[in-house]
């Protein structure tokens, strides 16, 4: 056994770099394909739980677990389903609109440190690379709302367009004030920054900019409390009102995929992505516990999901001009005070200032 | 801005997040339908039947109260006059799209003939399938005659 894992992983280092990563994108990207299937499950369960219900319970698989298999029963049922085109449709942006809107979420993991040393790409630029794709997102959105030939669709993609352009402002700052911090753009270099325990993340120093983050990060996903962008209540679903099938299922996948890169961005950017929250700790701070590891990123990504449904389940849907208001007047003007109070700290030398590699 | 404190603090949001985190830990009031069912009360008015006497007689004798005080006018009545030379329906007929479930003619009819079960998990495979027939309802009654006469036993005291 032992000496064919040995003649496997000989094997793998023969194989040529290109090779190799292809294989690594190929698994990263299955990854989150499967953790979407399952968050879409588990979101029903929490918001069912938060209401009372049961959530979802009838499919099992292999008898296990009530409702273990919903995921995939839904996903055989809109893949055997018809993709209607309307007749006034652009045809082939009506088409591309799906994929431009899933492909950003899923290249953006490129970037992410999913442990040490398991990255796929580790460009000293990701930061960049992640505001750049995160802005293309939206043109998924705006091509699909417009092509539809619709006015509900034309209405929710106007709306999240104005919105996502708002948010990315609010989110690109918080994102400066991590980038003072680390004095890096290099994802792998922001987490080793904030090594020294649980305090010593960027949160604690930063924690304005944290709440900022992640309240926009909310936004830009379109999720509840505001996903006015398909506001079923006014405008049927918004920009994929006329998507069905596996068209449907694509945006879907993009918008859940989006929340699972936001959680993974918010544990990378402010909760010290791979690093155990025992290490430096007396007593538990030198066992296998304060070891740097993927588990430590999957949990935090995880809590950071729980807390998106747990929002959507509380709080009702915020009215357009009050997203507009709370964006350009309320979470921009707090990012722009707290860089400047980076500022004060960077020129006094405290918190992450105070660490050697800023010497 | 009427206080800065609690604007940035959001405490009334974080009071609604732990209303629901509360309810996250309580115990679920949902039956899982088919497996558990809700109690029942005597008195539910379901599909209808028409009763008979121990002695097997029809109990109806045509007196068209029914059809007269029913709201949705979903009861046809003819009657004939049968062998024994007793006043019987010859075609009593209930549109059961039409009904709305509201137990008059269960409270009009003097000889409780036209009772309402507690059986509420009926389906049609056919149209025309909705239209309960005399025969359909004699049926209904026979079958569940037991039951009938159980519900109405225990709902007596309160009439």
């Amino acid at each position: 056994m032992h000496t064919t894992i040995h003649h496997l992983l000989a094997l793998w280092a023969t194989l040529p770099e290109i090779v190799r990563t292809l294989v690594w994108i190929l698994i990263i990207t299955i990854g989150v394909i499967l953790c979407v299937a399952f968050l879409t499950l588990w979101e029903r369960k929490v918001i069912g739980w938060m209401q009372l219900r049961r959530g979802p319970n009838r499919v099992r698989i292999f008898g296990l677990l009530p409702g273990l298999g919903q995921p995939f029963a839904d996903v055989f049922k809109l893949l055997t389903k018809e993709v209607v085109v309307p007749s006034g449709a652009s045809q082939f942006l009506f088409r591309i609109a799906p994929a431009l809107a899933l492909v950003p979420a899923l290249a953006a993991w490129a970037v992410i440190p999913l442990s040490p040393e398991l990255v796929v790409s580790k460009a000293n630029a990701g930061l960049l690379y992640l505001l750049a794709l995160s802005s293309m997102g939206v043109y998924g959105i705006i091509l699909a709302g417009w092509s539809a030939n619709s006015k509900y669709a034309m209405l929710g993609a106007m709306r999240s367009a104005a919105q996502m352009v708002a948010y990315e402002i609010a989110m690109g700052f918080a994102l400066v004030g991590v980038l003072m911090a680390a004095g890096s753009m290099n994802l792998g270099d922001i987490v080793r920054h904030q090594q020294g325990g649980f305090l010593a993340w960027n949160w604690f120093w930063l924690f304005p900019l944290f709440v900022v983050y992640f309240i926009a990060g909310v936004a830009e996903t379109n999720r509840a409390p505001f996903d006015v962008a398909e506001g079923e209540s006014e405008i049927v679903a918004g920009f994929h009102v006329e998507y069905s099938g596996i068209a449907f299922a694509l945006f879907f996948l993009a918008e859940y995929a989006n929340m699972i890169l936001i959680s993974a961005l918010t544990a990378v950017f402010f909760f010290g992505g791979w690093i155990s929250p025992v290490a430096g700790y007396p007593l538990i701070g030198h066992t296998f516990l304060a070891d740097p590891s993927f588990f430590w990123l999957g949990l935090k990504v995880f809590v950071f999901l729980f807390l998106f449904l747990w929002l959507r389940a509380t709080f009702p849907r915020y009215r357009y001009d009050q997203i507009m208001r709370l964006g350009w007047k309320a979470l921009i003007p707090v990012t722009l005070v707290w860089i400047g109070v980076e500022m004060v700290m960077a020129a006094i030398h405290i918190g992450p200032w105070a660490r050697p590699w800023f010497h | 801005m009427a206080n800065p404190l609690k604007t940035f603090l959001m405490p009334e949001l974080l009071k609604g997040m732990s209303v629901t985190a509360r309810t996250f830990f309580t115990r679920k009031y949902t039956l899982n339908y088919p497996e558990e069912k809700a109690p029942q009360s005597p008195r539910f008015r379901g599909l209808h039947a028409l009763r008979r006497y121990a002695n097997g007689e029809e109990r109806c004798i045509a007196c068209k109260l029914c059809e007269t005080v029913c709201p949705a006018t979903c009861i046809t009545i003819d009657s004939d006059v049968s062998e024994d030379g007793t006043r019987r329906t010859s075609r009593y007929d209930i549109d059961l799209f039409k009904c709305i479930y509201c137990g008059f003619c269960e409270e009009a009819c003097p000889v409780d003939a036209i009772v309402l079960t507690r059986i509420h998990e009926y389906h049609m495979e056919n149209r025309g399938e909705n239209i309960m027939c005399k025969d359909k309802l004699l049926a209904v009654g026979e079958r569940y005659e037991t039951l009938i006469a159980a519900d109405r036993a225990a709902d007596a005291p309160y009439r």
